[in-house]
């Protein structure tokens, strides 16, 4: 089975709200070694001006993570994840991710190229907080090894 | 003290360090990130797909290469873009670990803006893991 290339340009259903909370954030932190203390302490955040404490710039990739199982789970994509490697990351902010938010990611598919019995598969995950309002974009390029 | 843009010129080194990883950094990746693709803890599992062992989560490579930036930077919320190309495994032996360096350099310095490109040189094993590694980190 091969990447169908009718996914391009398909956009998902927004998936359940991620409520991003404070242990979470700091957890997180402490896996990719992320020590500051606006990470960590909230009174070190919002001495700096933030609500709560910051999530590291990596973090979008857990409220991503749901949108990139709907495109791995649609029936007619064709996307065997045992063929998966990550190629590329992108995180494009417009302001931070802080403890408290409310997040809702929507998944649309931007392109689809074939290399070499590659295929390489580009989506786009649009993270919005409550009130609707842009907080990051998260762009990851799949790429799918073709059948031996 | 936030660094200030006009005091920076291209090819300026602003951050180093170097990070080891061991099996417990994996599992600890796995968990608060939800990724537990087994490759990332069972050498059998890594085997039987063609790697020689268990390998970093490329997420967790990139997740942590950009630290020394924010510290730079002196808040994470001025990254405000950051991507990567993931080329090489990261391969964390059971006992002594993987040593992943990171090198931050300024690439590229937009005055109007006054936000900064900098390019980041990931290595492991004298080999690059990471390629056009670039976070922007708005100084304004």
């Amino acid at each position: 089975m091969s990447v169908n290339p009718e996914l391009q340009g398909r956009v998902f259903p927004p998936v359940a709200p991620y409520l991003v909370g404070r242990e979470k954030v700091r957890e997180f932190s402490r896996a990719v070694f992320a020590t500051h203390p606006i990470n960590h302490d909230p009174e070190a955040a919002r001495a700096a001006g933030h609500a709560d404490v910051v999530a590291p710039p990596t973090f979008a990739v857990v409220v991503q993570e749901a949108t990139l199982a709907q495109l791995l789970g649609e029936p007619d994509g064709g996307i065997d994840f045992t063929r998966v490697v990550h190629g590329n990351q992108r995180f494009s902010y417009t302001r931070p991710i802080i403890a408290g938010d409310e997040l809702t990611a929507t998944l649309a598919v931007t392109s689809i190229k074939t290399l070499g019995g590659h295929s390489m598969v580009t989506a786009e995950s649009t993270i919005v907080d409550a009130t609707g309002a842009h907080v990051v974009t998260a762009i990851s390029t799949l790429v799918v090894r073709g059948d031996e | 003290m936030i660094p200030v843009l006009s005091d920076l010129t291209v090819g300026d080194v602003v951050a180093e360090a170097s990070f080891t990883l061991t099996r417990d950094s994996l599992v600890r990746y796995a968990g608060a990130s939800g990724d537990f693709n087994a490759i990332h803890y069972r050498d059998d599992v890594a085997q039987s797909v063609g790697l020689s062992g268990v390998l970093a989560h490329g997420m967790l490579t990139m997740g942590l290469a950009v630290q020394p930036v924010v510290d730079w930077a002196g808040d994470p919320a001025r990254v405000i873009d950051y991507q990567v190309r993931f080329t090489r495994p990261v391969f964390v032996d059971a006992t002594v670990g993987a040593l992943v360096s990171v090198v931050a350099t300024a690439g590229a310095l937009d005055v109007e803006s006054g936000v900064a490109r900098i390019d980041l040189t990931v290595t492991f094993n004298g080999a690059t893991v990471l390629g056009k590694a670039q976070a922007r980190v708005d100084l304004a």
